[in-house]
């Protein structure tokens, strides 16, 4: 293989992978690839990204969106993480501009106090209609108890019944 | 009674919330930035780029800042009625060339007119992100001490025009 590879052919190859290799440098020089560039503030921005929708696709999260808007948040925020800005800071800036909607985790206030608290209450007021119409048919199903001259009554038809039917 | 009273009850709730729903816009974000100072901005000028505007520069007139691109096809929509507000003289019109190319955007105005006393360019959205825009067209009514007054998300229209933004504009002039 070696002696191979040392041919002209080979060489001529070999100064083809080298001056490839050689080229490639002025490619990159195009524009820095902003993806893990810094993979500690990659790994950041996409935590808090993850916590963000994006507003241009509502059920997706700035992490998860291909959309335009969704990456230059992202670009905004890891901006921002090279600054050193903390998380809550980055979080107050885009709240400031696009409002709580922003968050997949809104605070506790007044206007989405229904919001936090609806679902509970729901499954209160549905716990609260099964326990009633659960004791209610229980009412209605209790078994009536007999009285003795009943019972000998049922007793006896009971064991006519048998006679006919041997 | 009862039998058919309640499930009948519970079924005009759900038909209201239904109702309540269809009406309801959820591309339309509230902007928390109504009543706040807009943010400012110097950017270059489409025309003119070696010229800076600075939003600075419209304190003490109420103005519109209408957020546009040639690539955004609602744009075009609104677009006639922006060139006859701006005939009408009823209010200066900034244009916000979001994440654009000069030269399209240039072509683009020489097509449909020019509604703009003066258009910045923000081609990396920069500007954007502060103004919260998050869907071309937008469109912010700035009163005289540079609060923003009213966002328009989505083309403007003959209705908001008539309903919403000229009267606001009428009342911060006066």
């Amino acid at each position: 293989m070696i002696p191979d590879l040392l041919n002209t052919r080979g060489r001529k190859q070999i100064m083809l992978l080298l001056t490839l290799a050689l080229l490639s440098p002025l490619n990159w020089a195009k524009e820095a690839a902003p993806v893990a560039e810094d993979p500690v503030i990659e790994k950041r921005m996409l935590a808090l990204s993850e916590d963000l929708r994006c507003l241009v696709c509502q059920n997706e999260s700035l992490a998860g969106s291909r959309a335009d808007f969704a990456n230059d948040l992202r670009r905004e925020i890891r901006e921002q993480l090279k600054e050193g800005k903390k998380d809550q800071e980055i979080i107050d800036f885009l709240v400031a501009r696009y409002g709580d909607f922003v968050l997949y985790n809104p605070p506790m206030k007044p206007t989405t106090y229904l919001l936090w608290i609806g679902p509970f209450a729901f499954l209160l007021i549905g716990a609260a209609i099964l326990f009633f119409y659960l004791k209610m048919r229980r009412r209605q199903i209790e078994e009536p108890s007999l009285t003795d001259d009943q019972h000998r009554h049922a007793e006896s038809l009971l064991k006519d019944d048998k006679g006919n039917n041997a | 009674m009862m039998r058919f009273l309640l499930p009948l009850a519970a079924f005009i709730v759900l038909v209201g919330f239904l109702a309540v729903g269809l009406g309801l816009k959820p591309r339309e974000i509230p902007s928390p930035l109504v009543g706040k100072p807009a943010p400012v901005f110097q950017s270059p000028r489409l025309h003119e780029p070696d010229q800076i505007l600075s939003s600075k520069d419209n304190l003490g007139k109420v103005w519109l800042l209408n957020v546009w691109a040639s690539w955004c096809v609602s744009c075009r929509e609104e677009h006639p009625l922006l060139v006859e507000l701006s005939k009408s003289g009823i209010v200066p019109i900034y244009g916000l060339n979001y994440k654009d190319k000069p030269e399209l955007a240039l072509q683009w105005l020489g097509q449909y007119g020019d509604p703009y006393t003066v258009s910045v360019v923000d081609p990396e959205g920069r500007i954007g992100i502060d103004y919260g825009v998050y869907g071309v067209p937008e469109t912010y009514v700035i009163d005289k001490d540079g609060v923003i007054r009213h966002k328009q998300i989505g083309p403007v229209t003959i209705e908001s025009l008539e309903k919403k933004i000229l009267p606001l504009i009428k009342e911060l002039q006066g």
